[in-house]
């Protein structure tokens, strides 16, 4: 069932009592071409794609809870694609692509609204490194516009200009970021996904990776029992170390807990996605009207999806700091999400040591603007068993190789990504 | 406008009138009142317009849960959007506005969604507004993004103060009604520190609306006698005003005090909004419970509230809510209010109640001629901007009961919210339907109402009888409390009813959000069965009341819907704020220029003296150049300065670099594992350049080591990297080499460090220094304890950043200044200057030497040319191990090298990019970047340093300078990047 | 624990005086050990959901790494240590590792 403007209207005369299922609940199969272990953004985009993509349709999402209840459920909805190193921005530029045509691909609208996403610089030094990201996005066809003080004040007169601690000198500007309704994409892709077949399976907790005596894995053990398979694909950016524990796998990343807020709703007041260069602070406004902002992890280890007061504070601290004029508005909700931190910030798309095992993690915080491209390369790594050519940098061995993707230099120490 | 305030009884103080406006109009209230109440009194039911279909709103409620009289208060910088009418405390000069409405409350073009809500059903713009694609941004999205929010931010600066505090305490209590009362009571008496905090201005909580008789007193007077008492004791902190909005790990709770939310003009001394981090030993929840609202036809009219709330409005506001009040309860709650009603003279039209027969005891509340119409059900209502009648079925028979108020009562939920905020799920109970309060341990636990419990005897005893268990537990012998008696209490009990069938209009289940019964029913079938799915594809609990009201009707309906019992379908998380907090508070002082510390050198005041302009080098304000009279740009300025230190001298002040004083018998050891250069061979009495790398061979940070004595080192690191090398060092000697002899401390904030550099540097120090300082007797490299004239203890190090001869002089902070200003008397007959940061930094891309600009925690030591300090020979030292992968020593990996345009007056800029001749750009294509970049006075022509694929194999090559981002193209030769003195021949003069 | 951390040398003290560094298990191989043991150590981690081990760094106070042993589902410390008294639980092979990050030079 496609949806149109049409369909509004003749269910509307119909009190909208006909509207059916936006996907089935099946039972699982005791086999399928592809498991995919997690429903969120990425392993529902993984399915979708490699439905519509690669032909492959007899797949089976597995997820705990419920389909998009991980990080794609809980997040500031950026998407952008500024990147600085090889290893990142051809692939997040095409994950950008893809979100500009994903509402008519998947026939769903997810509200992606590219709103511009425009990161202040407070110094000198900043400016050139934001200059260097600007033109390495540029290197790649990929728009950046650099602002001085005065074009942002123009378009941004509410923040600190007059007092700040840290003087506001211009900003890296790229129109084509914004934002997406994130609980939009993970529903558009499972609809997208159930309506060419594949098995949406909730409520349904991996609880081991069975093996034959090569290594090769044969399925799963579920609370819904055991679940055969070809080919399993991980996708539990928070949890990868306890699935890839069940098969042995020891990874380079750590689990870490970051917060996320919403205010009450408010007339407009931000059109753009802004950061803010002198702390790690981030804002934007929903279409509903609710500032939607975020700040860095709460810097220790973490699976609990709740956070601490102190980050509160001193992300509220870097708000009213940026705009003093939030003092105010209030707070409504904060929330907790766990994510991977890997080594070097970046992702990993790949296979494993095991052949059949394939692994998508180590999204840090920027796991949401990536789920098109994420689940596009990772439905063509398990279905070619090649990486995507925008996706061959984020590779499992790269720590072992030194070809870490550093974006923030920051070496390997999790919680500093 | 008519007064609904009755002439006698309630709590507010008659004596004391107070003016405020609402949209404009003078109005009058009393001390004691709420913006709700005061509204009510002048007969304003109507308080706001809800957020999808406009919908005309007054309050539902009587507190903090409110989804409806939402408005701004305040003027200007001061305004306070979505302000809660029903808790905000009235004050003289209240300007009070409604929202969400264009042009008036009363007639707002909104309303027309109303009308289209068929088109609006929940969700719906997830199935249409695509095409075509461009018209998201353009057309569509403009005209939601329009209709977004409810208040209105001014986003001016604001004008007040906010500060935060801790506060420990051995038992924090939440909610000072009746159980938080006796439980406050019985642990104060037990010798407790105790804290009793409350969200209300007043304390008594549901006492202040009760017309029992409690211990033989008023309940309102009972309260107060508690109160009077725990304010004479000195281990009780009573907080009024004061909403505990969190429950962090280790018992931390977040709680905020409205010190001055009260007043029109604040005291400036005084904070208006104070945060608390309380750390308690215990805590109780006595939050008491919430009323439901019962779902029927047309539940949302303004003048339909919960009868709890009238009853407050009545007792302790003295405000009648309707002339002609009709009830709709399934329970206790409808007919206590309609007898407190009737007592004070309120018609009450009649009590309609779902149940065939009500509770024992309940009905005999109501007088004798009050109509009571048992097995009935409210399936519609009437009226536009304010309630008219209602439309009461009974089996198959309708009937219209005009009424200007309708109160309804569906029950009561405990207020688990807190207890909730940290994982636990509130456990659903059938014989109470509703949701109890998790058991999370012995440490928070919760009572009376908040517990599940109904009556007020069972209040009071259950919080005497909790504080007393937890002041035992916590060691403190506690008596057995005293339980006031309790006379004419009435029964709540009730029996659910999620909602009406046969109810005509919508019957809403969130009154913001406009989320309906039809909403909810069209979620199951499009399969948004789990609760969570319900919430977000309806925003059903989304709202600014987070579905205080709404949640337990959504959860009851959707089990309804899927044939399952509430305990199946569950809650959705419960995450803090308990209710919504202002930025300003949680932000508290650190605002503006006080965001974060400022640090300003030893030397600030002297390089101010001679006009330096600031900059900000993380918390550090460092002198960036120093204007003379006559120099009209910066670059004027810092052309002068570095020809000045190239040709005579120059002063820097260099006081921010990290120092670190390094002491032990094995601090040679311990450096030469920290650096991957050698450093067990460093003369007393000699400095050198040291490299530290991560322990993933990437280069961490530069800087010197000086030998003063066997075991006593001083160490410079870069400003930047300051704190992050001495954490680094405290990890090496605490963990990574813990059986090493050696101590070190920071002292960067002990020593004024000044940069002498230039030719004539050596004459002008020698007239300070009594040492001797001839390149034999003080070389290259030097590094000492030295003596100034006049008998100053200083240190003396020959090093130089600038190429020069040059030398850091350091001495105690406080002679910082003394000495810098004795420096430039001494140098002014040779044309010293004080040169700033910027001409520093010219100097140093001049010279080739690197910064943090180079080293981006991505290059190694080879690619800026520092592989010569990789003593691969040493046993160990940390990034050894790992510098020697495949991807680290790859042979195209960018090398640091220097530029030259080819024109000599073509300009470069950091941050562009470089390819080869006539190459295109693209991300395969891109050879690398411009890492610092300045014009040289000294070469006169812009030079860069850069990092450049294979760049030491490329001297001599053409490369283009990329930078689109400014829209510049320069053609560039690769060059060493060492431009002047490339053989230390000034150097080491 | 997220809120309070009970430092060895300065009592109870909030988390915003400290640091955290990560993991305090993996323990730093000898410079001779094999390229599979100093990538272990440097990039890969056990990353339990349950109990952990990890350094904290009293940065506002005494300055001492601790390690601070705590569950990171539900918060709770279950106890803190100066690092250099640090004894890591039963590992094995534990002895082999400790001696080879001995005797450096």
């Amino acid at each position: 069932m496609r949806y149109s403007a049409l369909d509004i209207v003749r269910h509307a005369f119909s009190g909208n009592r006909h509207w059916k299922p936006v996907w089935r609940e099946p039972q699982p199969k005791a086999h399928y071409d592809v498991i995919i272990v997690g429903g969120g953004g990425h392993g529902l985009s993984t399915a979708y794609y490699l439905a519509k993509e690669f032909g492959i349709t007899n797949i089976a999402v597995l997820e705990k809870g419920y389909i998009g209840s991980g990080n794609v459920g809980r997040n500031t909805t950026i998407i952008r694609s500024n990147y600085l190193l090889e290893g990142n921005e051809p692939f997040y530029e095409f994950s950008m692509k893809l979100w500009e045509g994903l509402e008519q691909d998947f026939n769903y609208n997810a509200m992606v609204s590219q709103r511009g996403v425009i990161n202040l610089f407070h110094s000198d030094g900043q400016r050139d490194a934001y200059a260097r990201r600007g033109n390495a996005m540029m290197m790649h066809g990929v728009d950046a516009e650099l602002l001085d003080r005065d074009a942002v004040k123009k378009s941004m007169p509410y923040l600190n200009f007059d007092h700040a601690r840290f003087p506001i000198m211009g900003g890296l500007l790229q129109k084509r970021g914004g934002t997406a309704r994130h609980d939009a994409v993970a529903w558009g892709y499972a609809r997208g996904a159930d309506q060419r077949g594949v098995d949406l399976i909730q409520h349904c907790e991996v609880s081991g990776i069975r093996r034959d005596e090569t290594g090769r894995v044969l399925g799963v053990e579920t609370s819904k029992g055991f679940i055969g398979c070809n080919k399993l694909a991980l996708a539990t950016a928070g949890h990868t170390s306890v699935t890839g524990q069940m098969a042995g796998l020891r990874l380079p990343i750590e689990t870490h807990v970051l917060q996320a807020f919403v205010s009450e709703g408010l007339k407009p007041v931000i059109h753009n996605v802004i950061t803010y260069g002198a702390g790690h602070f981030y804002i934007s406004q929903s279409d509903k009207g609710g500032l939607v902002f975020g700040a860095d992890i709460d810097y220790y280890s973490s699976y609990a999806q709740r956070g601490n007061l102190a980050m509160v504070e001193s992300t509220i601290e870097e708000g009213v700091s940026l705009i003093p004029g939030l003092s105010r508005v209030k707070v409504l909700r904060a929330w907790g999400g766990v994510m991977d931190m890997s080594m070097d910030g970046s992702p990993i798309i790949d296979k494993t040591p095991i052949d059949n095992l394939y692994l998508n993690c180590g999204w840090c915080y920027g796991g949401f603007k990536a789920t098109p491209a994420s689940g596009f390369c990772f439905a063509h790594l398990i279905a070619r068993d090649e990486p995507h050519y925008t996706a061959r940098f984020l590779r499992l061995d790269r720590f072992e190789r030194g070809l870490a993707i550093d974006e923030g230099g920051k070496g390997p120490q999790p919680n500093l990504h | 406008m008519t007064s609904h305030r009755l002439s006698s009884g309630g709590l507010v103080n008659r004596a004391v009138p107070l003016r405020f406006t609402f949209d404009g109009k003078p109005l009058k209230g009393f001390a004691g009142d709420t913006l709700s109440s005061a509204l009510l009194a002048n007969g304003q039911m109507l308080m706001g317009r809800s957020f999808k279909y406009h919908r005309p709103r007054g309050p539902v409620t009587a507190g903090a849960a409110e989804p409806n009289a939402l408005v701004t208060v305040g003027e200007g910088a001061r305004s306070e959007p979505n302000a809660r009418a029903t808790v905000a405390e009235l004050y003289d000069g209240m300007t009070a506005a409604s929202q969400n409405r264009w042009p008036s409350l009363a007639y707002d073009i909104g309303s027309v969604n109303s009308l289209l809500s068929p088109f609006l059903s929940a969700g719906f713009y997830y199935k249409t507004f695509m095409w075509p694609a461009s018209f998201w941004e353009k057309v569509y999205e403009p005209l939601i993004r329009r209709a977004a929010g409810l208040g209105r931010a001014v986003m001016e600066p604001d004008p007040d103060r906010y500060e935060k505090a801790w506060a420990h305490c051995d038992l924090l209590v939440i909610g000072a009604g009746p159980t938080g009362l006796m439980a406050a009571l019985n642990a104060a008496r037990a010798g407790l520190r105790v804290i009793l905090a409350d969200e209300d201005f007043q304390l008594g909580g549901q006492l202040l609306s009760e017309t029992a008789m409690v211990g033989g007193l008023l309940a309102a007077d009972f309260a107060a006698a508690i109160i009077a008492e725990l304010a004479s004791l000195a281990n009780v902190t009573l907080m009024p005003r004061t909403t505990v909005f969190g429950w962090y790990d280790d018992m931390v709770f977040g709680a905020v005090e409205k010190v001055q939310k009260h007043v029109a003009l604040p005291d400036p001394d005084l904070p208006v909004e104070r945060v608390w981090r309380i750390v308690a030993k215990r805590a109780l929840l006595a939050t008491g419970a919430e009323e439901r609202p019962l779902v029927f036809g047309g539940n949302d009219r303004p003048g339909i509230l919960t009868a709890g709330a009238a009853r407050t409005y009545l007792n302790r506001y003295g405000v009648g809510v309707g002339r002609k009040v009709a009830v709709f309860t399934n329970g206790g709650s409808g007919y206590r209010t309609a007898a407190d009603l009737t007592a004070a003279g309120v018609e009450v039209t009649a009590i309609i109640d779902p149940r065939k027969d009500a509770g024992p005891g309940q009905a005999d509340l109501a007088r004798e001629g009050l109509r009571i119409l048992s097995g009935a059900s409210v399936t519609a209502t009437r009226g536009r901007l304010g309630l008219t009648g209602l439309v009461a079925e009974r089996s198959g028979h309708e009937e219209v009961i005009d009424c200007d108020a309708l109160l309804m009562s569906g029950g009561w939920s405990p207020i688990v919210h807190l207890l909730c905020q940290r994982g636990a799920k509130p456990v659903w109970s059938e014989a109470h339907q509703a949701f109890l309060p998790p058991d999370v341990g012995s440490g928070f636990v919760a009572a009376g109402a908040a517990a599940g419990l109904d009556r007020l005897s069972a209040c009071l005893r259950d919080g005497a009888e909790k504080a007393v268990a937890l002041a035992r537990n916590l060691g403190f012998a506690a008596y057995d409390a005293d339980i006031p008696e309790v006379e004419g209490e009435y029964d709540p009990a009730f029996a659910p009813l999620w909602y009406v069938q046969g109810s005509k209009g919508k019957a809403f289940v969130d009154f913001q959000n406009d989320v309906t019964v039809a909403d909810l029913s069209l979620s199951q079938r499009e399969a948004f069965g789990h609760i969570e799915h319900t919430k977000r594809y309806t925003t059903a609990g989304m709202a600014t009341d987070q579905g205080k009201l709404g949640n337990i009707n959504t959860v009851g309906l959707v089990a309804g819907m899927r044939g399952v019992s509430p305990a199946v379908v569950g809650t959705t998380t419960f995450r803090p704020f308990y209710t919504p907090v202002s930025f300003g508070a949680l932000a508290g002082t650190a605002r503006a220029e006080q965001s974060r510390p400022t640090r300003r050198s030893p030397l600030h005041g002297w390089a101010a003296r001679h006009g330096a302009i600031f900059v900000e080098a993380g918390l550090w304000h460092r002198s960036a150049w120093f204007p003379r009279l006559g120099e009209k740009t910066w670059r004027e300025a810092v052309d002068r300065e570095v020809l000045t230190v190239r040709e005579n001298a120059g002063l820097c002040d260099v006081s921010t670099l990290g120092k670190i004083e390094i002491f032990g018998t094995q601090a040679a050891e311990f450096l030469n594992r920290v650096y991957s250069n050698a450093f067990l061979n460093l003369p007393i009495g000699k400095a050198r350049y040291g490299l530290m790398l991560r322990e993933d061979g990437i280069v961490f940070d530069d800087g010197t080591v000086s030998r003063l004595s066997e075991n006593h080192y001083v160490m410079t690191t870069t400003t930047a990297y300051a704190a992050e090398v001495m954490a680094h060092l405290d990890y090496c000697a605490q963990v990574l080499f813990a059986d090493l002899d050696v101590r070190f401390a920071s002292t960067t904030d002990q020593w004024a460090q000044m940069s002498l550099a230039g030719p004539k540097a050596r004459i002008i120090l020698q007239r300070l220094v009594e040492d001797d300082l001839s390149d034999a007797a003080f070389p290259f490299l030097a590094a000492r304890a030295i003596t100034l004239k006049g008998g100053l203890a200083a240190r003396l190090f020959r090093i130089s950043f600038s190429g020069e001869l040059a030398y850091e002089l350091a001495v105690p902070a406080g002679y910082g200044e003394a000495v810098a200003d004795h420096l430039m008397e001494a140098g002014r007959e040779d044309g010293i200057c004080a040169y700033g940061v910027e001409a520093l930094n010219v100097l140093r891309i001049e010279k080739g030497h690197v910064t943090h600009s180079e080293l981006d925690g991505r290059t190694t030591a080879d690619d800026v040319g520092l592989g010569r300090m990789m003593a691969m020979q040493k046993p160990d030292f940390i990034g050894k191990r790992l510098s020697t992968r495949f991807g680290l020593t790859a042979a195209d990996r960018l090398q640091m090298v220097g530029l030259k345009p080819v024109e000599p007056d073509a300009e470069i800029k950091a941050g562009a990019h470089i390819l080869k001749e006539n190459a295109k750009p693209s991300t395969t294509n891109d050879q690398g970047f411009v890492s610092s970049a300045c014009y040289s006075p000294t070469l006169g022509r812009y030079i860069a340093l850069a990092l450049l694929k294979s760049g030491r194999e490329r001297l001599g090559e053409k490369v283009l300078v990329w930078d689109r981002l400014r829209e510049s193209e320069v053609l560039a030769e690769v060059c060493s990047p060492v431009f002047v003195d490339p053989d230390n021949l000034k150097l080491q003069a | 624990m997220a809120s309070l951390i009970t430092c060895p040398h300065c009592g109870v003290r909030p988390k915003e005086e400290f640091t955290v560094r990560g993991d305090a298990l993996p323990q730093r191989p000898a410079s001779h050990a094999p390229d599979e043991a100093w990538h272990a150590y440097v990039y890969l981690r056990d990353n339990v959901k349950g109990v952990i081990f990890e350094h904290w760094h009293h940065v506002g106070g005494c300055r001492r790494f601790l390690v601070v042993e705590r569950d990171n589902v539900s918060h709770a410390v279950l106890s803190v240590t100066d690092a250099a008294l640090f004894r890591r639980p039963d590992v094995p092979g534990e002895d082999a590792q400790a001696s080879a990050g001995k005797g450096l030079a």
